[in-house]
């Protein structure tokens, strides 16, 4: 695959088209009926609750939020190849990717409304914490592959970045480590062409971002990040090659972020419709849609159905986690250490006493 | 028992735990075959393999990053900057990662990783090679600062500091590296981590330092003995967490005291001391709390230095003005 798709020929990985038709028969992913429609409703699924979270967010009842709308093939695909013990290195647009991994949705809900105690991902194994700091935790991603080889573990890590992530120096440092060390990672770089505002054609004037690889030794993979086939056969490639091979890869996913680059953003100021129109028709639910309804394994009426089955699902978790979430005042000094230091301890007290003198004014 | 120095004493702390616990791993600039630097790390490679004392990539920010990813999938790395003034490059991952992990992921991933960093000033060096920069981590939530400042605590501090499961900034003066020596048993030991440590009794001022400035403390006491002025020392060993006890006790008893560091005086650990003495002994204090400290200006090249190092005789002039008072 790496050798017929050379990101120095700035070739993209596809296997259908835009109206769903199979053009490389030679990649298509084995799925099941079973399976090709479990994608389609992870698909479905993480669609559904990003636009809800969205709408909470305008309720004012959740903070600022990053939207995966336009996205979401690359998380399923992601989160339909990465096995329990793999390790998912986040940035903070792979909601797919988590869900499969075993983050809750009130997890979800819970870190978007404030709480750290979203990110304790109870029920996940091997998830890292969603990164800020664009581009860091992809030197985790490196350090953990070399936690696995030298302990000689069956692992692979997933870490994923944005387009502009690729300018940052812990990018090219994670890839380079990664390179020299010959670790099992895959670094995956979702290109939904814009760093809020900045088009990618302003971070880099590489032919792609796939061919950043080649400078690190590593192999290198452009993938329509909006064709779920493609995207799980580049992953499961790739992760099989990591991990049988334990050499890094980057794979570049070239999609749209439809919706705004947080809640707090407004595309308007800096994209045109006809540019949002031309990517509508590249939407990865559009497509497998098409795909399925051609095999008789969809309908609108089953979409409709699933749908409102998930929003339903959906909003009692949601109030169920604003009726529950709580935030006591020992949560901000408990875990910035594994053993209390004695002053942190003091000034917990201290503040305590500052409470009761409150409430007995009162 | 065994003569060695600072050197000697990181070296054998690393080996002993190299040796017990296959989780530990070394490396960074230089780490591996050359053995640091300030051969630091000589001869570890040889003897534990290239999987485990190694040279990395010349990249600080890396360094930090894959060590973090390396502690939260289980590992211990040791990892060593090559001078304090390289390290900056590695402030992100530090500020964002080392010290936030435990607490973001609410206590599920430990960041179980000491960052070696020699430092200070007094060697004749180039620009960037002779900061004092522990206030700076000191204030970083989520970090541990440790100073050793002879070969015993080295050895038992950065035996604790590799075993503790909270990130530890281990600061190694350059200067005393092999300027003392010390009989250190061979055996393993540790020095715990916040827990200062009184050097001499005293009973009129309070002297407060750690790392290089203890020596020159030490050699300025030699002068207040002849004045007649009974001085206790306390190295503080760990800046964070901050052994408030011991210094409050001490200035309780002597109700004066003078912290002595080679850092930029204002905002430092210095500050600190100072607050200390204000908060827990206000009422016992004879004289105004005073600090020892570099000007605050950037370390000047080699040929200034001497007018930035603090030196035993301005020492000696501030403790005996402060008894004075």
């Amino acid at each position: 695959m790496f050798d017929q798709f050379d990101p120095a020929d700035n070739k993209m990985f596809q296997v259908i088209d835009n109206n769903a038709k199979v053009i490389n028969q030679e990649w298509m992913p084995q799925l099941s009926d079973e399976e090709l429609i479990k994608l389609y409703k992870d698909m479905l699924f993480v669609r559904t609750l990003d636009f809800m979270i969205v709408s909470y967010q305008r309720q004012g009842r959740l903070f600022t939020y990053p939207p995966n709308y336009g996205q979401e093939a690359i998380g399923v695909a992601a989160g339909a190849v990465l096995r329990k013990d793999d390790w998912l290195v986040p940035a903070f647009r792979e909601l797919g990717a988590w869900l499969a991994k075993g983050v809750t949705v009130k997890e979800i809900f819970m870190f978007n409304m404030g709480f750290e105690e979203g990110l304790r991902f109870t029920e996940a194994n091997h998830v890292l914490p969603f990164t800020v700091p664009i581009a860091s935790q992809l030197l985790h991603a490196a350090g953990i592959g070399y936690a696995a080889k030298y302990q000689k573990k069956d692992e692979v890590a997933f870490a994923f970045v944005g387009d502009g992530g690729t300018s940052e120096g812990d990018f090219h440092e994670a890839l380079n480590f990664a390179g020299v060390w010959k670790v099992p990672v895959v670094f995956v770089v979702q290109n939904n062409q814009y760093a809020i505002s900045v088009p990618v054609k302003m971070q880099t004037a590489s032919l792609n971002l796939a061919i950043k690889s080649k400078a690190y030794g590593i192999k290198g993979l452009k993938v329509d990040g909006n064709d779920i086939f493609a995207m799980v056969a580049a992953f499961r490639f790739a992760h099989e090659y990591a991990r049988t091979e334990g050499k890094a890869v980057l794979i570049e996913a070239v999609t749209y972020r439809r919706g705004a680059h947080t809640t707090s953003d407004d595309p308007t100021k800096y994209r045109t419709t006809e540019e949002e129109k031309e990517w509508e028709l590249k939407d990865p639910l559009r497509r497998m849609k098409l795909f399925l309804e051609k095999k008789k394994l969809w309908s609108d009426a089953e979409e409709e159905r699933i749908t409102e089955e998930y929003k339903k699902e959906i909003d009692r978790q949601f109030l169920e986690t604003e009726e529950t979430v709580k935030y006591p005042l020992e949560d901000v000094f408990k875990y910035m250490y594994t053993e209390m230091p004695q002053d942190l301890r003091d000034q917990q007290i201290e503040h305590e006493k500052f409470l009761q003198w409150k409430n007995a004014r009162k | 028992m065994k003569a060695m120095n600072i050197v000697n004493a990181i070296n054998d702390a690393l080996d002993i735990k190299l040796s017990e616990d296959k989780n530990v791993v070394v490396y960074g600039e230089d780490v591996g075959y050359e053995g640091g630097v300030f051969r630091v790390t000589e001869g570890l490679q040889k003897k534990h393999g290239v999987e485990r004392v190694f040279d990395s990539p010349l990249a600080e920010s890396g360094i930090v990053g894959t060590a973090v990813g390396m502690a939260v999938a289980g590992l211990r790395p040791v990892v060593e900057m090559q001078f304090c003034g390289f390290i900056y490059p590695a402030f992100n991952q530090i500020i964002s990662h080392v010290s936030r992990m435990h607490n973001r992921s609410r206590g599920v991933y430990k960041v179980p990783m000491v960052i070696r960093l020699p430092y200070g000033g007094g060697i004749n060096a180039l620009e960037h090679h002779s900061e004092s920069m522990e206030s700076m981590f000191a204030h970083i939530p989520g970090l541990k600062v440790v100073v050793p400042s002879t070969p015993h605590d080295a050895k038992g501090l950065l035996i604790s500091a590799i075993e503790t499961d909270d990130p530890v900034l281990f600061l190694e003066s350059k200067r005393i590296y092999r300027a003392i020596k010390q009989e250190v048993s061979e055996e393993k030991f540790s020095v715990p981590i916040g827990k200062a440590r009184v050097l001499a009794q005293g009973t009129d001022v309070t002297v407060v330092a750690y790392g290089a400035m203890i020596r020159e403390v030490q050699k300025a006491m030699i002068m207040t003995k002849e004045a007649g002025i009974s001085v206790e020392l306390i190295d503080l060993r760990t800046i964070y967490p901050l052994d408030k006890e011991t210094v409050t006790a001490s200035i309780k008893k002597t109700g004066r005291v003078i912290f002595v560091g080679e850092e930029p005086r204002s905002f430092g650990v210095g500050s600190e001391i100072m607050a200390l003495a204000n908060d827990e002994a206000f009422l016992h204090l004879e004289a105004p709390p005073k600090r020892v400290a570099a000007f605050d200006v950037i370390v000047p090249y080699p040929r200034g230095e001497h007018h930035y190092m603090i030196t035993p005789e301005k020492i000696f002039y501030e403790i005996e003005r402060t008894v004075k008072f």
